[in-house]
């Protein structure tokens, strides 16, 4: 069971939140053929290591963000804004 | 409702009141604060009680206002000082009910289904927060050293209510082993 | 053994009387089961698992591998209870297991609840490493908490005479008890194992709350605990445990741990008569002389090693013992009962043997690092050459591993450790600055441990001498899994049972892996041991549940109007968590009864139903429309304030995502809403795009699906029903048409009337304020009452919605269904981009052989076909037949009498006219494909 910082109310316990998938995928423009859209729609990135990914705290102050989990060790380094990018300090 | 007045903690539920909940831009959060007649809308996991009011944080642009039925049109107020392109305000006065536990035990009722760490350290009065008492959403914000306010959805009344009797009756030692 | 007459940490004033097997016995306070047994010449406590072997009492704690027990009677009765671990109370009921325990079919009785605590510092174990931890810790002023599985602090100062700053290290203990419960952010929990360690140090921890408590002083009291700990630092102060050895008939009742029989005379006043002490290391050198203090014949003292150079067996010598260096127990002959008399005696190096009478083998095999906890986080162990032990490689982040559990088992080490780790993660917490005692002791100069762990038995039988006293697991079952090909530890563990016992083969795993690596030549650093995981102790799954049981259990989310449906005697289904009113049977009728009756009301007279548990939403802001218009599938700009339009919603896929009503109130708010099951989803659907997509957007939600109770009034009479409640609201078709919205007072209520309809009929949808629901219910009911307006519930509405082909999103259609699918191809606006149109411009999604909503009408009108079946073309095909399609919907219509549904099938309305076979078990009826409007197909009613 994670425990969560959501970048506005703190750290909750996992429990307050839903997982939203891999965080920065860009919606292409609809003008993309076929394959780029497929593949956006269906593929994502699975490492093994840190990796960066959408979460909301659905139970608390409703708002989606970020963060960089270690999908090895669930060591969470990074939570952040959706308007920041995952390489900003902090 | 289980009356345990006299204990070490009291559980009640709390009279129906005006509620509106309203989001806004930075740009009229000032107005906003002004129509409240408080100096700055509360911060991050913080609400303030004035005048009779409670004004509570819910989220980066999102407040809800709490107060007495029936005195003052707070909603088209709220709307006036906000201005239709800068936020909206929604009456929810029966979007949820209230429950208040009081007394010295009663965090330790809290801690036997809720998550949050409320150790005066972390929370304490002036706190509030979104979170799950059991599997039920819950607003949770202490008003005193030992008193908390507890808003949930009314269609999750009785289900908080069973949990926070059952915490009760944990603390209080009289506690059944079925429900 | 034998109860001395004074000392041991027992109470002599409360004797306590017992039951076991059947018989009474009698112990004292401060007893265990297990002492207590063994005080009344119980040698023999159990039988083992697979062979049937008499046991007896071989540890005095965690590592217990024989002494287990039933506890307690009826609902309250437990298996498999570690006796070592059940302290004794007056009434005690016990029985000795013949090979494995018995759950109660009874609901468990007793109350488990659970707690959530924070903390800046977790210790967890509470000997003399983790006393000097949490006192640290706690005396910079950090939330504490500090756990132990024990009744008391002490740890293994309870079972040793140490000193610490030159006195008994009782009084030492006794003090820091006392200031620690003077801390007031300290919590003490005894009678507590941490048994999870999970992510961000959440530390699961089960407390004996009452379980040692006479059974009549519980009442009122939980019987155990279930505490979720968050700390931001953990310190695991969990010492080690003794490793027993691997010999021929190493299993009888006699034979125990060598730190076990101090225990039992220091804690418990028990001892043998003579004792055979059979060493690897220094520490098993105390029990020499303990038990020689307290009059105990020292028959032999055996130290495996060649050499034994450390200050204890320096001392031994000194004080006149003779030690056999190089000697080991080659075997062990026992009575008629199995129970230990003598032991057989020779050189490790080989040789002849001799025999030694004794009633105690006291062994220590070494120790092992209790490092459950840190490997459940994936924390690294080393193998260590001096300690012949396994050691924690780095701790996992905010943890530290410090004394006995990090290899370090000197007192004097394990204070020093203990104090410096509390201080430290005090200071990693900012909590610093006051002055802490620094307790110390003197510690002995510490000799290799020897890396013996088996002695081979002299006539080549393996099959006697046991790896996993538990599971009864020998060297000859570890061969014959090597044999049979097996390698890895972990699949040696699966092969031979080793290490799967209640006690997770604590004492076995090490002794495990020796003996893979042995047989199959490897290095034993490499081979290593099987991982720990949780639970480190057996829990029942009654505490992980603790009170989420009964109504406790989910919630049960119900209407204002539920009252009135109880009373009404409506029959309910579940709508996840809600309870709607599925019909409301009269005197004498079923269900389907039931169902013609209310259906027949909506299409004739007037009805109501509650749909308070649709979802509502209140879209507002100046951005409110264009945003709509990217979420539903139609044009939701072009609406007029006051008027409604029924909208679709996709996935980014493509697939029908969500349908309901959205009413534009005014030009920049909405009202919008979903179907009970997904107003959770549609809300976040919503705000994820708002807040990640197009956060240029000014608009802003608000859930009021709680703030609303919803009553639609139907059929042809409605009009008539409402008109004398409402005040200046003109309620004529002119005035007030279909998909027209309008804000007013109803019953004296302030209320919002829509003209929607989901049934088909002249409908008006009245919203109060959820707290008046049941108010406008009942005058809705009293207007009606002329009119012998009926309640329906959810299934008639299921059969009325069904006949004009209207979908229920997730039973019409599922993952793979898109709007043209569901013939909703109508609803696709062309002329604007929406979440989800690229996807239906893939090739796949325009195929012409894509399932496609149709309605079916069996042969026999009688026959309804049950929703789920399959449809085929030839029912005569074999399996596995050709399928088509399959029946979404299927019902009796009372409006054209006759058994109907609807379908998904390839190719859809192009099969209108054809005729397919439902097959099932028993026959396969034919239905033909038709239009799925069955019902005024024309809407004539519907806009009345």
């Amino acid at each position: 069971m994670l425990l969560i910082r959501c970048p506005w109310c703190g750290e909750r316990e996992e429990t307050e939140f839903r997982y939203g998938g891999q965080a920065h995928i860009a919606t292409p423009r609809s003008d993309v053929d076929d394959a780029s859209w497929a593949r956006f729609l269906f593929h994502r990135d699975n490492p093994a290591g840190p990796f960066a990914e959408r979460w909301v705290h659905i139970h608390g102050c409703r708002r989606w963000f970020h963060i960089v989990r270690d999908t090895l060790t669930h060591d969470i380094t990074r939570s952040y804004l959706p308007s920041e990018s995952p390489e900003d300090a902090g | 409702m289980a009356d345990s007045e006299g204990m070490a903690v009291r559980l009640q539920s709390l009279p129906q009141a005006t509620q509106v909940g309203f989001r806004v831009t930075l740009a009229s959060q000032m107005s906003a604060a002004n129509a409240l007649g408080i100096p700055a809308l509360p911060g991050v996991n913080r609400f303030i009680g004035a005048g009779g009011l409670l004004v509570l944080w819910l989220g980066p642009d999102e407040w809800l206002l709490i107060a007495p039925d029936g005195m003052v049109e707070w909603e088209s107020r709220l709307r006036n000082a906000i201005g239709a392109d800068q936020g909206a305000v929604v009456d929810v006065s029966a979007n949820r009910v209230g429950f208040e536990l009081s007394g010295p035990a009663a965090r330790d009722v809290l801690a036997s289904c809720c998550a949050l760490d409320l150790h005066p350290r972390a929370f304490g009065p002036g706190g509030c927060g979104q979170t799950l008492i059991a599997k039920a959403q819950v607003i949770l914000a202490q008003t005193d050293l030992e008193t908390y306010r507890i808003l949930v959805r009314p269609s999750f009344a009785n289900y908080v209510a069973a949990w926070l009797e059952d915490g009760v009756a944990g603390v209080q030692g009289h506690a059944k082993a079925d429900l | 053994m034998k109860r001395r007459p004074s000392g041991g940490l027992l109470d002599r004033d409360r004797a306590l009387r017992f039951s076991w097997d059947g018989r009474t016995l009698s112990g004292f306070a401060g007893d265990t089961l297990a002492s207590a047994l063994l005080g009344n010449n119980v040698s023999t406590v159990g039988r083992s698992v697979a062979q049937g072997r008499p046991r007896g009492v071989m540890s005095a704690g965690l590592e217990e591998a024989h002494a287990f027990a039933q506890i307690g009677e009826g609902g309250a009765t437990e298996p498999l209870v570690r006796s070592t671990g059940v302290e004794l109370y007056e009434g005690l009921v016990a029985r000795s297991l013949s090979i494995r325990g018995v759950l109660s079919p009874e609901t468990d009785s007793g109350r488990f609840e659970k707690r959530y605590a924070h903390a800046d510092v977790m210790v967890v174990g509470g000997g003399p490493t983790g006393i000097a931890a949490a006192l640290a810790a706690g005396l910079q002023g950090a939330r504490v908490v500090i756990a132990d599985e024990g009744p008391e602090l002490g740890g293994a100062l309870l079972r040793d005479r140490y000193l610490i700053d030159g006195r008994p290290a009782a009084e030492w203990v006794r003090a820091a008890g006392l200031m620690l419960a003077g801390l007031p952010e300290v919590r003490v929990l005894p009678r507590t194992t941490a048994f999870a360690a999970l992510d961000q140090n959440g530390i699961v921890l089960a407390e004996r709350v009452s379980q040692h408590l006479p059974i009549a002083d519980r009442s009122g009291l939980a019987d155990r605990r279930l505490w979720r700990v968050r700390a931001k630092q953990v310190i695991l102060a969990t010492g080690a445990l003794e490793r027993p050895l691997v010999f021929p008939d190493n299993d009888r009742p006699g034979i125990m741990l060598a730190s076990a029989a101090r225990a039992y005379l220091h804690r418990f006043a028990l001892t043998p008569e003579r004792i055979v002490v059979f060493a690897t290391n220094d520490d098993a050198y105390r029990t020499v002389f303990d038990l020689h203090d307290a009059g105990v014949v020292i028959a032999a003292v055996l130290d495996a090693r060649d050499e034994a150079t450390g200050g204890l067996p320096r001392k031994a010598r000194q004080a006149g013992f003779e030690i056999e260096t190089g000697a080991v127990v080659t075997g062990t002959i026992g009575d008629q009962d199995g129970v230990l008399q003598a032991v057989r005696v020779a050189r490790l190096a080989g040789g002849g043997e001799r025999l030694v009478p004794c009633d105690l083998l006291a062994v220590s095999g070494g120790w092992d690092p209790n490092l459950n906890l840190h490997q459940q986080r994936r924390g690294a162990t080393r193998w260590d050459d001096r300690l012949a032990t396994f050691l924690p490689g780095a701790a996992v982040p905010m943890q530290t591993i410090v004394g006995a559990a990090n290899g370090r088992y000197g007192l004097n080490d394990c204070l020093v450790g203990g104090r410096e780790a509390g201080l430290a993660a005090a200071a990693a917490l900012g909590f610093a600055g006051t002055v802490v005692p620094a307790p110390s002791a003197g510690d002995e100069a510490e000799g290799e441990h020897a890396s013996v762990w088996h002695i081979t038995a002299p006539d080549g039988d393996e099959s006697r001498s046991f790896i996993d006293l538990h599971r009864d697991v020998t060297v000859a079952g570890v061969t014959r899994a090597l044999g049979a090909g097996v390698r890895h530890v972990e699949h040696v563990k699966r092969y031979t049972l080793i290490g799967t016992g209640v006690e997770q083969g604590r004492s076995a795993k090490v002794n495990a892996g020796r003996a893979v690596a042995g047989g199959i030549g490897l290095d034993f650093a490499q081979v290593g041991v099987s991982s720990g995981r949780p639970p480190a102790e057996p829990v029942p799954f009654a505490l992980l549940a603790a009170r989420s049981r009964g109504a406790l259990f989910e919630p049960v989310r119900t209407t204002p109007i539920h009252p009135a449906h109880v009373a009404l005697g409506a029959v309910f289904e579940d709508a996840g968590q809600w309870k709607r009113a599925r019909y409301y049977p009269r005197p004498g009728e079923g269900m389907s009864e039931a169902v013609v009756r209310e259906c027949l009301a909506v299409r004739n007279g007037v009805a109501l139903m509650d749909a308070s548990t649709l979802g509502k939403i209140d879209v507002q802001g100046p951005d409110s429309a264009k945003f709509l218009d990217r979420l539903y599938t139609n044009r939701i700009g072009t609406l007029k304030p006051g008027r409604a339009r029924y909208g679709l919603m996709c996935r980014l896929d493509g697939v029908v995502f969500d349908d309901g009503v959205v009413m534009r109130l005014e030009p920049n708010r909405f009202f919008v809403t979903t179907t009970t099951g997904n107003a959770g989803p549609v809300m976040e659907w919503m705000e994820q795009h708002l807040q990640t997509e197009w956060p240029d957007l000014r608009v802003w939600l608000t859930s009021v699906t709680e703030q609303w109770a919803t009553v639609p009034l139907v059929g042809p009479r409605a009009r008539e029903v409402l008109a004398p409640l409402v005040v200046g609201m003109d309620l004529s078709k002119e005035a007030f048409p279909f998909m027209a919205v309008k804000d007013g007072v109803v019953a004296g209520l302030p209320a919002r009337v829509a003209r929607v309809s989901f049934s088909g009929e002249l409908a008006f949808e009245v919203s109060v304020a959820w707290d008046q629901g049941l108010a406008l219910w009942d005058a809705l009911l009293d207007a009606g009452s002329a009119y012998a307006i009926t309640p329906y519930g959810t299934e008639a509405l299921d059969v009325l919605r069904t006949e004009k082909g209207y979908i229920i999103v997730g039973q019409d259609t599922d993952a793979t269904t898109t709007p043209a699918d569901a013939g909703l191809e109508w609803m696709i606006a062309q002329d604007k981009d929406f979440l989800g149109k690229r996807s239906l411009e893939r090739p796949a999604m325009q195929r012409t052989d894509r399932k496609g909503l149709v309605g079916i009408l069996p042969d026999d009108p009688g026959v309804v076909v049950p929703e789920g079946c399959h449809l085929v073309a030839d029912p005569n095909e074999a399996t596995p037949m050709t399928i088509l399609g399959h029946i979404t919907s299927s019902f009796v219509s009372p409006s054209i009498r006759r058994s109907f549904g609807l379908a998904m099938v390839t190719g859809g309305r192009a099969r209108v006219g054809q005729r397919l076979y439902a097959p099932m078990m028993n026959g396969a009826p034919a239905v033909t494909i038709v239009d799925p409007v069955f019902y005024d197909p024309k809407g004539a009613r519907r806009d009345g």
